[in-house]
């Protein structure tokens, strides 16, 4: 029997945690510390670890080498049932043949705990369902599934919540709503959440960090200002939001910002956001930190001539053009319709800047297509 | 298949994975035993038994490797051989015939009915075999109200008569298997996504296509799994040709069934149902691999 | 007219339904039907309508014996069918081990094998070990070619347990025992119930094995089958139909409840 109310409690520790399924690698000797009381994501494409990650934390998942310690308590090969640590399954894995009541007050009544009843309806009382108590899992529509399998997890008070997708099969309102509710949750009850998605914008969302996952390792970890902001390798540029990488050299890195030239223009990049390790570098400019004009504009900042469009798309809140630059790659820009002037036309010659300070360098021997496929919104 | 028990702590890996390893064969150990002693055995002693001879005594046997036993089988008995494999594989086909609309039925066509129904398929068991055939027995005999009807007609003879023909022997094999040809049939519809019959409406073809193009393929596994349990069985029956029919239409298993309880020919009797085991199992495994069903149970 | 004739085509395949099962349930109703019949000696024809069978099922002779051994049997059969067979049907769904192709064969071959082979084989067995066919060698028989039958049925059920809900149920501080109990074993009960009921009926309807393995003891359908030459007392069929209606009342009920339990609106 578990009182997870005073096991072990601090921050999640992964050291050096690996996992192998035969030859193919899950989890790549990962290093992780997750602060107690934060909301932390997991983010990848599938296929990348994240939810290996997960059930080794759960406990259904064996590492095969490394550590996961809650504070000083090491819990690496404990059984599941003596961590304190509870799952909200993105299938939910409610108990078809157990009433909703019973569902939440299972784990409460493994544990041998006093006040089943009041804790059952606080419980209840926070996802908003106790009308709902008698009735059973199959009777219930997926968002009220899903609360209920949220409280019957929280109702432990574990020293970490785990969430595995837990949003994937609700519809987008629905979707929207839960982000909401569930941070809120996590802030009114101070548990750690790790939550797993393959959604960046859900992970931005909710999450106080997010750690994105590749191929079983980590490729950045922060703040999703940061992530976004700042990425330091392609993917992480690619797979939050969208961006444009365009190769170039470093002729100057004397002072405060480096001066890289992409195929004949001279760029301003801030020395603190330059991540080459040499003068190969990947310039970065998200499309919707760039300005576009008619070509013979005059424009300050990074200032890129020669493009021509090639495509342009009204969205309503924007207009997303594709612009043909001369060495043969496209880039693009995403400009809100804010200034009521007519949005430019496939064929249009155009001038396009931006503020030196959004643009990143990434090391120039980084695939600048990675994570771009695997984000649904990048074509 | 995920093994939904799990791991240790550290210093109790060793010992208790070596518990867990051997628990499947625990949990197997009784039931096998009980086959292997009660079947495999008996199977294994008929085997023994059927190139066994007559010893010095009444009664006793001696091993002699009489291969020749089976030939002697075959020749007496070639007769009721082939027919027991003609009746079966009519009985087969009849029951395929009308199972398979009825299963249809009672998978796409049966709202909320549909349990009920399935219980009403299973429903004849529950009334043993016997009086039912019994029932047959009575119902197309002299006495009953078909032959007078069908004598009316002129549809029979005045003197002609149902029972004690083939054709009863093969009715009642037909009836008596109908719910082990139409359960595995309705399985296997009622797994059919509904939307595949739909999707092919979709794109063109009309219900009768669909049906032969989409529903059947599909519900082969069904088709196999429901011929196999009503050959089998009906290849080895003998109630029916005891009850429904006549010295002519006698089965292999009546042959069986003589030479065990009547004749006492042991050797005799145990090579003829060692010839009837193999031509079933052999006829079984070649038309499962042409249906390509990979596991049986 | 045309209303008629498409009306007609939709509902073909219903109308041929209906046939299918009256066809199915004629020699139930016929059977039900001569329960009745006041004929003393045998009950072939149709001689007065009474009540007396029913209210003396036990008035022929060694009827009742006969139905006593057959339930008897049934379940004893039952119960060792049930419990070996779902250990091996959890031994084989959850497990990995050396081995796998040739239980399943060993589990197969019984379904296979014709019941005449099986009972000549088996009596031949029992008497050159000097074991006498009795109420026993039935018993024993009858667990033999049942377990394969409840292997069948309770490895499908657990084959559709999804095995997320153990591992929630160990997230939530069950061990590998509470879990068994309090998950596992709920959901697959379905199954076995219907593997036991199965078993019992195959049981309690078997003729061709029981015939050879039996010797002085009689059960239902060898009364049946020995009567039935010399002349079938009503009393059998008053046994037959009231077990026919019983266990007709019992599944529906069974689905009845289970639907309720399920919460199914």
């Amino acid at each position: 029997m578990v009182d997870a109310s005073t096991s072990a409690h601090g921050d999640l520790t992964l050291k050096n945690l690996t996992k192998r399924f035969g030859d193919f690698v899950a989890v790549d000797d990962l290093d992780l510390v997750i602060p107690q009381g934060s909301f932390f994501a997991l983010l990848g494409p599938s296929g990348c670890g994240k939810t290996t990650t997960l059930r080794m934390v759960a406990g259904l998942e064996e590492p095969t080498s490394g550590s996961i310690f809650i504070g000083n308590t090491d819990i690496t090969y404990e059984k599941p049932y003596k961590r304190p640590v509870n799952t909200v399954f993105q299938n939910y894995a409610l108990f078809p043949h157990l009433s909703i009541y019973e569902n939440v007050a299972f784990g409460l009544r493994r544990r041998g705990v006093k006040d089943v009843d009041v804790q059952v309806q606080k419980a209840l009382e926070l996802v908003e369902l106790t009308h709902l108590a008698g009735r059973k899992p199959n009777q219930l529509s997926g968002g009220q599934q899903q609360r209920i399998a949220l409280a019957r997890a929280i109702v432990n008070r574990p020293a970490l919540l785990l969430l595995d997708e837990p949003l994937g099969a609700l519809d987008l309102k629905l979707r929207r709503s839960m982000q909401i509710e569930l941070k809120w949750i996590q802030t009114e009850v101070g548990i750690t959440f790790v939550h797993v998605t393959h959604d960046q914008e859900e992970a931005m969302t909710m999450a106080d960090t997010i750690a994105v996952m590749n191929e079983g390792k980590i490729e950045q970890m922060g703040s999703p200002a940061d992530l976004y902001d700042n990425p330091r390798t392609s993917f992480v540029a690619n797979f939050l939001g969208q961006s444009n990488l365009i190769k170039g050299s470093i002729v100057d890195s004397s002072g405060e910002n480096k001066v890289v030239d992409i195929f004949g223009t001279k760029i301003s990049l801030p020395a603190s956001r330059n991540h080459a390790h040499d003068s190969s570098v990947l310039l970065g400019i998200r499309p919707e930190k760039i300005r576009i004009q008619p070509a013979g504009t005059s424009m300050t900042g990074n200032v890129l001539n020669g493009g021509v469009i090639s495509d342009a798309s009204y969205i309503g809140v924007s207009t997303q053009y594709q612009v043909e630059m001369p060495w043969g790659q496209e880039l693009m820009v995403f400009e809100q319709n804010d200034d009521g002037t007519p949005p430019l036309a496939k064929g249009d010659a155009v001038a396009m800047s931006w503020e030196p300070i959004f643009t990143f360098g990434l090391p120039g021997d980084q695939d600048a297509n990675a994570g771009s496929e695997a984000n649904p919104d990048s074509e | 298949m995920s093994t939904a028990l799990l791991h240790t702590g550290t210093h109790e890996k060793k010992a208790v994975l070596s518990k867990k390893k051997l628990l499947p064969y625990w949990l197997l150990a009784p039931g096998i035993i009980w086959l292997v002693i009660f079947f495999l055995v008996p199977i294994y002693q008929l085997i023994s038994t059927s190139t066994q001879t007559q010893g010095s005594g009444i009664g006793t046997y001696v091993q002699t490797y009489r291969f020749a036993n089976f030939i002697d089988a075959i020749t007496s008995s070639k007769a009721q051989l082939i027919r027991s494999f003609e009746y079966a594989f009519l009985a087969t086909l009849f029951a395929l015939i009308i199972s398979y609309p009825l299963a249809y039925a009672v998978a796409f066509k049966s709202g909320r009915w549909k349990n009920t129904l399935l219980v009403l398929i299973v429903a004849p068991f529950f009334c043993s075999f016997l009086l039912r055939t019994v029932a047959w027995e009575q119902i197309l005999g002299e006495q009953g109200l078909v032959i007078k009807v069908l004598r009316f007609l002129h549809i029979l003879g005045a003197q002609g008569h149902l029972t004690a023909t083939p054709f009863a022997v093969v009715a009642g094999l037909t009836y008596n298997f109908l719910p082990f040809m139409t359960l595995p049939l309705y399985a296997s519809l009622e797994r059919i996504d509904i939307r595949m019959m739909e999707a092919s409406g979709d794109l063109y073809a009309n219900a009768l296509t669909t049906f032969r193009k989409v529903t059947v393929p599909l519900s082969m596994p069904g088709v196999v799994a429901g011929t196999l349990l009503t050959f089998i069985p009906a290849a080895g029956d003998y109630i029916n040709a005891e009850l429904l029919g006549n010295p002519g239409t006698k089965m292999i298993g009546n042959v069986i069934e003589a030479r065990y309880l009547e004749i006492v020919d042991y050797p005799g009797a145990a090579a003829l149902s060692l010839i009837l085991m193999v031509t079933i199992l052999v006829l079984v495994m070649a038309y499962v691999k042409r249906a390509g069903t990979e596991e049986l149970v | 007219m045309n209303q008629l004739s498409r009306w007609f085509s939709r509902n073909l395949i219903r109308i041929y339904a209906f046939f299918g099962f009256a066809y199915l349930f004629l020699p139930i109703i016929y059977t039900f039907v001569f329960s009745f019949n006041a004929s003393t000696k045998s009950n072939l024809v149709w001689v007065g309508f009474t009540w007396k069978n029913w209210t003396n099922p036990c008035g022929a002779p060694d009827v009742c014996n006969a139905l006593g051994n057959s339930l008897k049997i049934g379940v004893l059969a039952t119960f060792f069918a049930t419990v070996l067979g779902t250990l091996m049907a959890f031994a084989m769904g959850r497990y990995a081990f050396r081995g796998r192709s040739i239980v399943n064969i060993l589990i197969f071959l019984p379904m296979a094998t014709p019941e005449i082979v099986m009972g000549a084989s088996l009596l031949t067995m029992f008497i050159s070990f000097g074991f006498n066919p009795g109420f026993w060698t039935i018993v024993i028989a009858h667990v033999m070619f049942c377990i394969s039958f409840v292997v069948v049925t309770v490895k499908a059920r657990i084959a559709s347990l999804d095995p997320r809900l153990e591992q929630a149920a160990m997230d939530l501080y069950a061990d590998e025992r509470e879990t068994f109990r309090r998950v596992t074993l709920p959901l697959v009960a379905p199954g076995i119930a219907a593997a036991a009921l199965l078993a019992f009926s195959l049981s309690f309807d078997d003729f061709i094995i029981t015939n050879f393995n039996s010797g002085d003891v009689n059960t239902f359908p060898k009364f049946v089958y020995i009567s039935a030459q010399r002349g079938l007392p009503p009393q059998a069929n008053v046994i037959g139909s009231s077990m026919f209606l019983i266990a007709l009342i019992i599944v529906l009920l069974g689905q009845f409840v289970g639907r309720r339990r399920s919460g199914v609106r």
